[in-house]
């Protein structure tokens, strides 16, 4: 694999992420706005947002037709997916090319960053 | 305002803030939280876990072009993002034991200076330097598009560039700003990387930063649904407009836009340092 083929995917991969994330983030979104349009937004005192948005398996569990803030937050996990898929796959190309200070470099980004998600 | 009312606002706002951000490779945080604090009365801990989507977005967004386009260094990116997220860590974990106020002071003031600095540009280097061996070993340099065909360059100060990486992460993670601006003016002025490569590689980068504190922000409870739909959605939409018109943009264009944002967002980090809010 070459680095300009590595390019390409990485653009692919990063163009296929946001459009999912962005898809259903729109679809969760207009299903909010129908539902609680005429409701005024309370941004301006900070409560937290409900526990079940604030896990991954709990956006999971919640998301569907009867919740639509959480296929917003579904779909908001999707994009913060998408940084992190591109650097798992930089660390696969990377081993394809057999480029070990590179497998070396991606390894550490990739265990920080789980390492941070983590915690 | 009801919500079918914010939401359109929202979305506007964010739609220059991604357009601007994917321009100068700062993001989109740096318009968006002032914009949603100070326009619309939003509770800035809501904003911060918005402009982190923001931050995100834009990077996922315009990176997808940049990287096809051949203008993002992704050997340059994924090098440097050990120092930033190593530096984000450390930034963390010093954020209780550090008077942040006074450092967020500091920092708008070095920012500014920054901001002037990089809106004269780089002074003509001279080419008969050795290259950087650990530059060459780690297969830095390359070459980018411009009008007349691809331009190669050459990487200088790995170092020093390594150095002032790991110091935008640890700010980063110490005052919870976008490193963005950072991360061009080491890449520019150190290690006298092309200006586009420079703000597109940092575009690249930064959204890995930004995914690494998500995970916290998401369990503090500060990414409300409601208001990022429409900043996430605004971001995308505008740093997809931004991306196009990089191509074309003259670069001393480009250098005052980024001079013009980075001294902003230095005077608001001034003025919060003093309102002793962070």
């Amino acid at each position: 694999m070459t680095d300009r083929r590595l390019e390409v995917i990485i653009s692919v991969l990063l163009r296929t992420g946001v459009s999912i994330a962005a898809m259903v983030v729109l679809l969760g979104g207009i299903c909010f706005l129908s539902r609680h349009g005429q409701e005024q937004p309370e941004y301006h005192v900070f409560h937290g947002t409900p526990a079940i948005y604030r896990s991954v398996s709990g956006v999971i569990h919640a998301a569907g037709p009867s919740n639509c803030p959480a296929v917003i937050q579904l779909g908001l996990l999707l994009l913060i997916l998408t940084p992190i898929a591109r650097v798992a796959f930089s660390l696969a190309a990377f081993a394809l090319e057999r480029d070990r200070t590179y497998m070396a470099l991606t390894s550490v980004v990739l265990a920080i960053l789980i390492y941070s998600l983590a915690s | 305002m009801t919500n079918l009312e914010f939401t359109p606002l929202v979305f506007g706002i964010s739609a220059v803030a991604g357009c601007l951000g994917a321009l100068t490779g700062l993001g989109g945080g740096v318009v968006v939280t002032p914009a949603l604090t100070l326009l619309l009365g939003v509770d800035i801990r809501y904003a911060i876990g918005a402009s982190l989507v923001s931050v995100i977005a834009t990077s996922s967004g315009a990176a997808s072009a940049y990287v096809r386009e051949g203008y993002s260094n992704i050997r340059i990116g994924m090098f440097l993002e050990i120092a930033t997220t190593l530096g984000a860590l450390l930034g963390a974990f010093l954020a209780t034991r550090t008077p942040t106020g006074i450092l967020s002071v500091i920092f708008g003031l070095v920012l500014l200076h920054a901001a002037w600095q990089s809106s004269r540009g780089r002074p003509h280097d001279e080419k008969s330097k050795k290259p950087d061996p650990l530059a060459q070993r780690l297969k830095l340099n390359g070459s980018y598009p411009s009008a007349d065909g691809p331009r190669k360059y050459q990487v200088d100060h790995v170092k020093t560039g390594f150095s002032l990486m790991f110091g935008a992460g640890t700010l980063s993670g110490l005052l919870g700003i976008g490193s963005g601006a950072l991360k061009v003016i080491a890449m520019d002025q150190a290690m006298h990387i092309p200006f586009k490569v420079s703000t597109t590689t940092s575009n690249f980068m930064i959204g890995v930063t930004a995914a690494a504190s998500a995970g916290i922000y998401l369990g503090r409870g500060y990414i409300e649904p409601g208001l990022a739909m429409p900043v996430m959605l605004g971001v995308l939409a505008g740093s997809l407009v931004g991306a196009r018109q990089l191509i074309g943009a003259k670069v001393r264009v480009l250098r005052w836009l980024f001079a013009g944002v980075v001294g902003v967002m230095a005077v608001e980090m001034i003025f919060t340092g003093i309102q002793g809010r962070l």
